[in-house]
């Protein structure tokens, strides 16, 4: 059988790659282990936060799926950061853990082009004899048609015709053109598929070993099975594999919580939907005075819903299966927006408990218990994503640290406890909830573990996410030394659409970091590489005041449109709130009024920080009924504008660099004049622009001169 | 492929006891091995730290006897300490050259040396670095150099030494910068601030202020990047405090970097005053006093004659300068407008007066020219006027030029003008006019072991960072959230790893881990 591209993994990353390449047009299969695991969030029942959230909304103006599939299924939303600065106002929703993964494989399952298909792949390899570089998608004719293909029939996997009713229009074949697939899989069962271009996305899943205490096996998250063979295929391909160490805390019943030893954290009054698809129906008009809001938020939500479809999801309709509430699906793109609210139905709220003396005292008397601390695991943990013994151990001084309990979904009883990650033995995992209020009779469900897995050295990939010597090949999510579900399904999107470019002859889709986080994490990734899972945060994007949550689908859509994955009805949608931006800033700027006795535009009033846009509503008389992120937006803008200018000089000074090309085969050895650490550090990255060279760590202001004058010599 | 090895001569081009050949590269301990024969056996390969080894210096390979590939007078000698040889220094080597080839031609000897040897990286350079000690003479140094240069290494480029030191990481740029700034020193005092700075003055004293900047930066940081953890909200007066002590701290750097200059690049001083009041015994006191060596140099900026003196600490340039008076001949008037010219650029102007005549009409449109927070005025020919200097106009004067003069002189006594009496002929008063200038010009509070701002690269990277935070302590004081806030930090601490030649790159993130207890 023959693919386009063959994506090996169903997880963040694995679910964007594929809808991303069928969506283009190429014929995609996504491999999984097990088709009930699809979409699984094995960590935290919670999507988006600080820069993830910017990613989420980023992932959907390119026209991802992850922002949508959150909206559905959220049972509790917060911004995060109110009142440190809009660029760092942070979206964050916990989701119901099942629906999401029943919602998001439902989407695949409807999506042409797309097959999913359970079974643990084994190996990858090339099965042509031409050198890599010849794969190049340039030199490559448009893909063969079906019939006829050589290639196809010396696998014997002849597809029938209509198997594929959404084939890209665009490229028509004659019939002696040729696509030859250039990769190989070979499953479990001894099963072998073919394709153009291989995407890994096989999360923590690579000879996984999984510590809890004394005790490990070999084990997948959620008691998934490992897989054990694939990496030693890719050690003989060439693929710098290292090892890296995540963890997550216990789930516990809901049941055995004392809740009135913990504080409530409820969900925001009026929460922001990630998709900008959403975006209209959620937000209230802006004159309604937030006091006056609906008492309840199943309220608000039913209201907004009025003029949708029937499928409303109802808080008090327990016995709706998660399954059955997803909507069933028109064509992907076919509508400007689907019938959810936002969020779809009353809020579920997570409780705030901490640790105390007492569990300082029981982690230190049980520390040697540790893998961590005995030397068992080797693999590299994160800093940002440390063990409850790691904390109390780095931090010794602090009297205690925050535990966030919070639901993994409507339809279960299981409590997820952030901030307990723990490789402690279970007893000791006992033992310490019995010294947290709230917790002290806490039925552990499942227990924390810490768990180890082979990834790739990103330093062997490309901006576009291929493997630089191996054409076709692609990494993503986890797999790239990346940590969390939005990086994850960020690089998915990427990889999907630039292996699909790739087929399809089209130019490279790459993002640059005064764009879009997701330019930050790839860029970061391939030319600095990583020690440690890495995960964003606002403090690695210099430019963060241009990369605010609001303004991604101004930043991306146009981008979306273009590569064809924002339909015209999206787009349209997305450029008349633009015009309405656009209008409403103009107005603003002409209209004059008088204030305190002086004459000043609505603008200039804006841009004093004891005034904003509400404020000014008596004295504007004439304003449009404007949606609430229209009107963040446009306050934003003008109250910013100094700051925002300031960083645009800062794009405009990094990207005098970022043009510069650096060729492939530069002999930086042969560049005496570098420091020896940086021709190190490019041999290892092989940037190819100058400004991609001047970020990596190592590479001095005047190493970048150095390279200057000689790209200026040559 | 690595670099070629180097080789100069470390030392002064000039006949002196010592004088020390260095070496630096892969090759260079290759080429000792076949130059020098020590008279104890020497295990190169076994060299952990540096040696020092008793011997002979051949001019040709000393276990094979092979000749040098070249004569080694024939060759051209290239350059030495970085700097063109002048015709006149290669003839005398040359001449010497060719004496000396005659008295070893037929021994291979050059000389008995001591060889230093330090394995990289714990050189000067960070390579393989050889320092051959001779008996000084130009003609054995030239010729060891040439034996050198036959054995494989290439003559060293202008700074090249210190450029390498740089690229292997053994000092930073402003280190690297002190070195070039230690060659260049005028003055002892400036010599010595070189030192500070190679010694790490700047670097540290920016390093606090930097390591400040990135702490506030990673707590603004980690509060934002994990809302949920419970971080302690920065306090306003906190940041402003931080922001303030950095920026009087750039600001105090910046602000004495004039004076610093002053002192490490020397006092541009323009010397004026009629004829014959004592400017040329002047220049010859100051010239001669404290032995200085006097170097007539053709000005390249202006078609005048400079000489550099040293007083005291001080290092002064001095330009003399013709009258300036309104005048009808051409080549005058051209002279008088370099003399303004001067004037303006001047650091410090010696206006000089002869203390035993009136002041002339001529004398105060000088003064009126002259700014008085640059000028001393040097009443010279004490001798001759043993009381205070006559500054009212003698009776019987011409009335116009009495009146003007009266009223001038009495402007002068009130005026804000730093004020000194001198005996040129006698050397008396030199002392005084030091002081007066040290006090001018804020001098005598130089410390050369202070951080200073040595060029107009270190100036103008500092002067960004200091808006930068200025920016900051705006946007925090005028209710702007943290966002803001924080990239002009970012700005500022960007500008300060650039002040050293580095590269913010993920400080700010590793302080947070280090520093914070984050994460789910």
């Amino acid at each position: 059988m023959h693919y386009d591209i063959i994506i090996i993994g169903a997880g963040h990353a694995g679910i964007e790659a594929g809808l991303a390449a069928a969506r283009l047009g190429c014929r995609t299969a996504i491999f999984t282990q097990c088709l009930d695991a699809v979409a699984n969030l094995p960590c935290n029942p919670s999507i988006g936060g600080t820069s993830k959230g910017h990613i989420v909304r980023e992932i959907d103006a390119l026209g991802g799926e992850m922002g949508k599939v959150a909206d559905e299924t959220t049972i509790q939303f917060r911004m995060l950061n109110l009142g440190k600065g809009p660029a760092v106002h942070s979206p964050r929703a916990q989701v119901d853990r099942r629906a999401y993964a029943d919602t998001m494989k439902l989407r695949l399952e409807q999506q042409p082009n797309l097959h999913l298909i359970q079974g643990e792949v084994i190996s990858v390899e090339p099965i042509s004899n031409k050198p890599p570089s010849s794969f190049l998608g340039k030199e490559l004719s448009p893909r063969a048609t079906e019939e006829g293909s050589r290639s196809d029939a010396a696998c014997g996997s002849q597809l029938p015709n209509g198997l594929w009713p959404h084939a890209r229009r665009d490229e028509l074949c004659s019939p002696e053109t040729i696509n030859p697939p250039h990769w190989s899989i070979q499953l479990l069962t001894g099963a072998t598929y073919t394709a153009q271009c291989v995407i890994l996305a096989t999360g923590t899943f690579l000879r996984a070993r999984v510590h809890i205490g004394e005790h490990n096996h070999q084990a997948g998250p959620d008691g998934l099975p490992a897989a054990m063979q694939l990496s030693e295929s890719l050690k003989q391909l060439g693929i710098p594999l290292q090892r890296f160490k995540t963890g997550t805390p216990p789930r516990v019943n809901r049941r055995s919580i004392d809740f009135s030893q913990t504080t409530e954290q409820p969900g925001d009054e009026h929460p922001t939907p990630f998709s900008f698809l959403h975006e209209a129906r959620s937000s209230k008009p802006q004159l309604l005075p937030r006091e006056g809001a609906p008492a309840a938020a199943g309220e608000e939500g039913s209201r907004s819903d009025v003029t949708s479809s029937s499928h409303l999801r109802r808080d008090d309709s327990p016995s709706a299966s998660p399954l059955g509430e997803v909507r069933p699906q028109a064509r992907w793109g076919c509508t400007a927006a689907p019938a959810v609210s936002h969020p779809p139905a009353p809020q579920v709220p997570c409780h705030l408990t901490f640790t105390t003396e007492a569990t300082k005292q029981v982690i230190q008397a049980n520390l040697h218990r540790s893998p961590m601390y005995s030397g068992v695991i080797d693999g590299i943990g994160a800093r940002y994503c440390p063990s409850i013994e790691d904390k109390i151990v780095r931090f010794a001084d602090k009297d205690r640290h925050n535990i966030f309990i919070e639901p993994c979904g409507r339809h279960t009883n299981e409590m997820y406890l952030q901030g307990l990650s723990s490789s402690l033995p279970e007893d000791v995992q006992h033992q310490i909830l019995a010294t947290v209020p709230g917790l002290q009779h806490a039925q552990v469900m499942r227990p924390a573990y810490a768990i180890e897995y082979d990834c790739v050295n990103p330093l062997a990939l490309r901006p576009t996410l291929e493997f630089r010597d191996r054409a076709g090949l692609f990494g993503a999510g986890q797999f790239n030394g990346s940590s969390g579900y939005e990086e994850a399904a960020a690089q998915g999107l990427m990889a999907g659409i630039n292996a699909a470019h790739k087929i399809l002859g089209r130019e490279e889709f790459t993002l640059g970091r005064h764009e879009a986080y997701i330019g930050i994490l790839i860029d970061d990734l391939v030319n600095k590489g990583t020690n440690e899972p890495y995960r964003m945060m606002t403090s690695r994007a210099e430019y963060r005041l241009l990369l605010r949550h609001d303004t991604a689908d101004r930043r991306l859509t146009p981008h979306g449109h273009k590569l064809g994955l924002i339909d015209n009805t999206r787009f349209a949608q997305y450029e008349a709130k633009q015009a309405q931006i656009q209008q409403e800033k103009q107005r603003l700027a002409s209209v004059r009024i008088t204030w305190q006795g002086k004459s000043a535009t609505l603008t200039e009033l804006l841009r004093r920080p004891e005034l904003d846009y509400t404020a000014l509503a008596e004295h504007d008389p004439d304003r449009p009924n404007l949606p609430q992120e229209v009107i963040t937006n446009i306050e934003t803008d003008i109250k910013y504008e100094g700051y925002l200018k300031r960083q645009q000089a800062q794009v405009h000074e990094m990207l005098r660099l970022e043009h510069v090309p650096l060729p492939a085969d530069i002999d930086y050895h042969a560049i005496t004049a570098l420091r020896i650490e940086a021709r190190q550090k490019l041999v290892a990255a092989r940037p190819e622009t100058l400004g991609a060279a001047s970020r990596i760590s190592g590479v001095n202001p005047a190493d970048v001169e150095i390279l200057l004058l000689f790209l200026k010599k040559k | 492929m690595p670099s070629p090895t180097i080789a100069a001569i470390a030392t002064a081009q000039a006949p002196g006891g010592i004088g020390v050949i260095r070496i630096s590269g892969h090759a260079a301990f290759d080429i000792a091995q076949h130059l020098f024969s020590p008279k104890k056996p020497l295990d190169y390969s076994q060299l952990r730290h540096h040696t020092m080894a008793y011997g002979t210096l051949h001019d040709f390979p000393a276990a094979t006897n092979q000749p040098p590939a070249q004569p080694s007078s024939n060759k051209p000698l290239g350059s030495f300490l970085g700097k063109e040889l002048s015709p006149r220094a290669t003839e005398e080597g040359s001449r010497s050259d060719a004496a000396c080839i005659s008295a070893f031609a037929h021994g291979y000897k050059i000389d008995d040396i001591i060889c230093l040897l330090f394995p990289a990286p714990h050189s000067y350079t960070g390579e393989h670095v050889v320092e051959f000690q001779c008996h000084g003479g130009m003609a054995v140094m030239q010729r060891a150099l040439q034996a050198v240069f036959s054995a494989g290494a290439q003559p060293a480029g202008p700074g090249e030494f210190t450029r390498r030191a740089y690229e292997n990481g053994r000092l930073n740029l402003t280190q690297a910068e002190a070195v070039m700034q230690l060659i260049a020193a005028t003055s002892e005092q400036a010599a010595r601030a070189a030192q500070a700075a190679m010694g790490g003055a700047l670097s540290q004293a920016i390093d606090q202020t930097r390591a400040n900047l990135i702490a506030l930066q990673a707590h603004i940081s980690a509060w934002v990047d994990y809302p949920e953890e419970d971080i302690d909200a920065l306090q306003s007066s906190e940041i402003t405090h931080i922001l303030n002590q950095a920026q009087q701290e750039l600001h105090a750097l910046i602000a004495r970097a004039p004076r610093d200059n002053l002192m490490l690049q020397g006092i541009n001083t323009a010397l004026v005053g009629r004829p014959n009041v004592g400017k040329s015994s002047l220049l010859n006191v100051l010239a001669g006093y404290d032995r200085a060596i006097v170097t007539p140099t053709p000005g390249t900026t202006r078609d005048t004659v400079t000489e550099t003196v040293q007083l005291g600490n001080l290092t002064l340039r001095l330009t003399d300068t013709a009258g300036i008076r309104a005048t009808d001949d051409a080549i005058e008037a051209a002279g008088v407008q370099r003399s303004r010219a001067a004037l303006a650029q001047a650091d410090l102007i010696l206006a000089v007066f002869d203390a035993s005549q009136p002041l002339t009409t001529e004398d105060h449109d000088l003064l009126a020219q002259c700014d008085p927070a640059r000028t001393v005025i040097v009443f010279n020919k004490s001798d001759l006027q043993q009381q205070t200097p006559r500054l009212l106009p003698r009776e019987g004067a011409p009335a116009a030029a009495g009146e003007e003069g009266s009223r001038s002189d009495c402007d002068l006594a009130a005026s804000p003008f730093t004020r000194v009496s001198i005996s040129a002929l006698q050397a008396s008063g030199i002392d005084t006019l030091t002081q007066a200038i040290e006090q001018l010009l804020n001098t005598s509070s130089f410390n050369p072991n202070e951080a200073m701002l040595a060029n107009q690269r270190q100036r103008d990277t500092a002067t960004q960072a200091l808006a930068a935070i200025e920016e900051a302590l705006y946007a925090h004081e005028s209710g702007y959230p943290l966002d803001a806030v924080s990239i002009c930090i970012e700005d500022a601490i960007t500008h300060l790893f650039a002040l050293t030649g580095e590269r913010t790159t993920d400080a700010v993130v590793d302080e947070v881990f280090a520093r914070f207890c984050v994460g789910k």
